[in-house]
């Protein structure tokens, strides 16, 4: 499961992933993060029957986790398959199949939001959009 | 020698017996029968393209009101259309940004919302006079109701377009989609095989009064596109049709995130097949279209080119830079594209489209000329002062405040002790706060590292955008080996626009 873990400018000097990591013994697989004065954030696979427990070690130190688990939504009558998601998707969720048609694997998003502003026709759109 | 007229073709196209092939399928016909033979074969080649093409618009004829108005400034779902042609004609152009949503909506979004049917509120006003009365108007208006509305696309259908990078180390934002920072993507236009000019590089049957597809019903080619530049193979079309007629799956708005707005308008072009030079033309693969890319990092209207690549190469997914493997996106739609070519061929296989001779040539081998410039491109040299006060980075803060006193500068550059090249600047702000903070340190510890820089050859327009951008008033001017030559502020920029006016 992709969490975001949200870390405040109070904390992120403490390391408190790291804590938890060792706490739980959790595997976590960190595939974004961004750091600067004012908060910190990172995106992160968690497996789903650790969730709970790591959720718990993690809000206790002070972090906000979101679950990611509303992908990437598409708009296929707005979409006019030009393929300028393609390359700007950090992790290949678009491509063009052989009749130049657009596919799309939503099991590879980690809502990062790049797509969307990316979009000339306005197709896709999250949920939970925190950009 | 194979040589047949548009009348035999049209002839055929009256009885039935005509052959049309898309020009992607024209590739495979010359590849087994060779020119002549698919000459004598095949009588039309269609091609199709949809992208963005910015350089789209309307003319729209209201009609008059009562009592009548002689519009001066008219605006349509807020947003400006051209008017100062006679009383109430008036051209709305696809890139034209609404007064109140900014790049969410522009003059595209009002087509596509004419073609869908939908109303659109009219403002208008005017100064009023003997025989146009009325100052002011407010209406709202379906595309039915108007008298005409022609669209009219000043510079559409490039024969083929450079693709965008971006070699800085900054995301930004262009009309070629968002370029990630140190190369990081690739996008290209264009439909390559499918090109309309690109199967007619010479210009043999495309030209002045061209029967096409465009925006999903039929329109004509007006001359050549604005800014035509056939000698570097970078052809355009000037192209009208009848916008009460077409159909949002042809045209259609969009944004593009930090530039604005624009229009993808599907086009295709019937290459009648009268002789084997046209067979052999229309028989171009998407490995023999050529492009350049060009790094849009470079703020100059002469980008550097780093390769050539074709589009073949393009469509692969990715396509080599340096050795680095990039990936690469469309901004026209392939799929879009084939499926016009497709259609265009329909229309002839069932009679409802005729193919035709231009009136008149394409001009060939002519280039498009920059902007002559008579006021003179101001540098960065030109307006920087040169008189400059740093400081090293082991002074104190004391003796910091000291020189800010002495000299009346805001912003001292800060350099190194042995060999004076910039290491960060100091303003009197970062002064206060170090006292505030009861930190009586050197230099070096309480400088802004990151300093936003230009360098004397820089255009001032250029310079001007990375200050406001990066939110400073004072940028250090540098030497090919980082030390200061000079420091330019938002002082001298605006000092030289006041001297302009």
């Amino acid at each position: 499961m992709n969490i975001k873990i949200i870390i405040s400018s109070e904390i992120t000097s403490k390391p408190i992933l790291a804590e938890s990591i060792l706490e739980t013994g959790v595997l976590l697989n960190i595939s974004q993060a961004h750091f600067d004065r004012s908060y910190g954030e990172v995106v992160a696979d968690v497996p789903d029957d650790k969730y709970e427990l790591f959720y718990k070690s993690l809000t206790n130190k002070g972090a906000v986790i979101k679950k990611l688990d509303a992908p990437i939504k598409w708009d296929e009558n707005e979409c006019v398959e030009c393929g300028a998601c393609i390359s700007i998707c950090p992790t290949k969720v678009f491509s063009l199949d052989d009749a130049f048609s657009l596919a799309i694997d939503d099991s590879k998003c980690v809502q990062c939001g790049m797509c969307i502003t990316m979009c000339p026709h306005n197709a896709l759109t999250l949920s939970n959009n925190n950009k | 020698m194979v040589k047949k007229t548009i009348h035999e073709i049209n002839n055929k196209i009256r009885d039935g017996s005509v052959n049309v092939v898309t020009a992607e399928e024209m590739v495979h016909v010359v590849g087994e029968l060779g020119a002549e033979g698919a000459a004598k074969e095949v009588d039309v080649v269609t091609t199709g393209t949809f992208g963005a093409m910015c350089s789209s618009g309307v003319w729209l004829n209201f009609g008059h009101s009562e009592p009548p108005i002689k519009m001066q400034k008219v605006f349509l779902n807020d947003v400006e259309a051209y008017t100062g042609v006679a009383a109430v004609d008036a051209f709305i152009g696809a890139t034209q940004l609404s007064e109140s949503m900014g790049m969410e909506y522009g003059g595209a979004h009002v087509i596509e919302d004419l073609i869908r049917g939908k109303s659109v509120n009219l403002h208008a006003v005017s100064h009023g006079t003997d025989c146009y009365p009325r100052k002011i108007i407010d209406t709202n208006l379906t595309l039915e109701d108007m008298n005409q509305a022609v669209m009219l696309n000043p510079r559409n259908s490039y024969q083929k377009y450079n693709c965008a990078t971006n070699s800085t180390k900054n995301t930004m934002h262009t009309y070629m989609g968002t370029l990630l920072p140190s190369f990081g993507n690739v996008t290209y236009s264009g439909a390559g095989v499918l090109s309309p000019l690109s199967n007619d590089p010479d210009y043999m049957t495309i030209g002045t009064g061209t029967r096409i597809f465009i925006g999903g019903t039929q329109g004509y080619i007006v001359g050549q596109g604005t800014q035509h530049s056939s000698g570097g193979g970078f052809g355009t079309l000037m192209v009208q049709g009848d916008l009460k007629m077409m159909n949002p799956d042809h045209i259609r708005a969009a944004t593009f995130n930090g530039y604005g707005t624009s229009l993808y308008v599907g086009m295709g072009i019937p290459i009648p097949i009268l002789n084997e030079q046209l067979a052999q033309a229309t028989a171009v693969t998407d490995g023999d279209v050529k492009t350049k890319i060009l790094d849009y990092g470079i703020p100059s209207r002469d980008r550097p080119a780093l390769r050539e690549v074709t589009y073949e190469e393009l469509r692969s997914g990715s396509i080599d830079i340096d050795g680095c493997e990039v990936p690469t996106s469309s901004l026209s739609s392939f799929k879009r594209s084939r499926e016009i070519a497709s259609q265009l061929r329909e229309w002839i296989l069932r009679g409802e489209f005729y193919v035709s001779m231009p009136v008149d040539r394409l001009p060939k081998d002519v280039s498009a000329k920059p902007m002559k410039q008579t006021s003179g491109i101001a540098q960065v040299s030109d307006i920087m002062a040169v008189n400059v006060v740093t400081i090293r980075k082991d002074a104190s803060v004391y003796a910091a405040a000291k020189t800010i006193m002495d000299t009346a500068f805001n912003h001292l550059p800060v350099v190194t002790t042995d060999d004076s090249t910039l290491v960060g600047i100091l303003t009197a702000w970062d002064i206060s706060k170090a006292v505030a903070q009861n930190k009586f340190d050197l230099v070096e510890d309480i400088m802004t590292r990151k300093v936003i820089v230009a360098s004397s050859d820089e255009s001032v327009a250029v310079v001007a955008r990375r200050m406001d951008q990066n939110s400073v008033s004072a940028m250090p001017v540098l030497d090919k080996g980082k030390h200061v030559m000079g420091m330019i502020t938002s002082d001298d920029i605006s000092k030289l626009f006041a001297r302009r006016a």
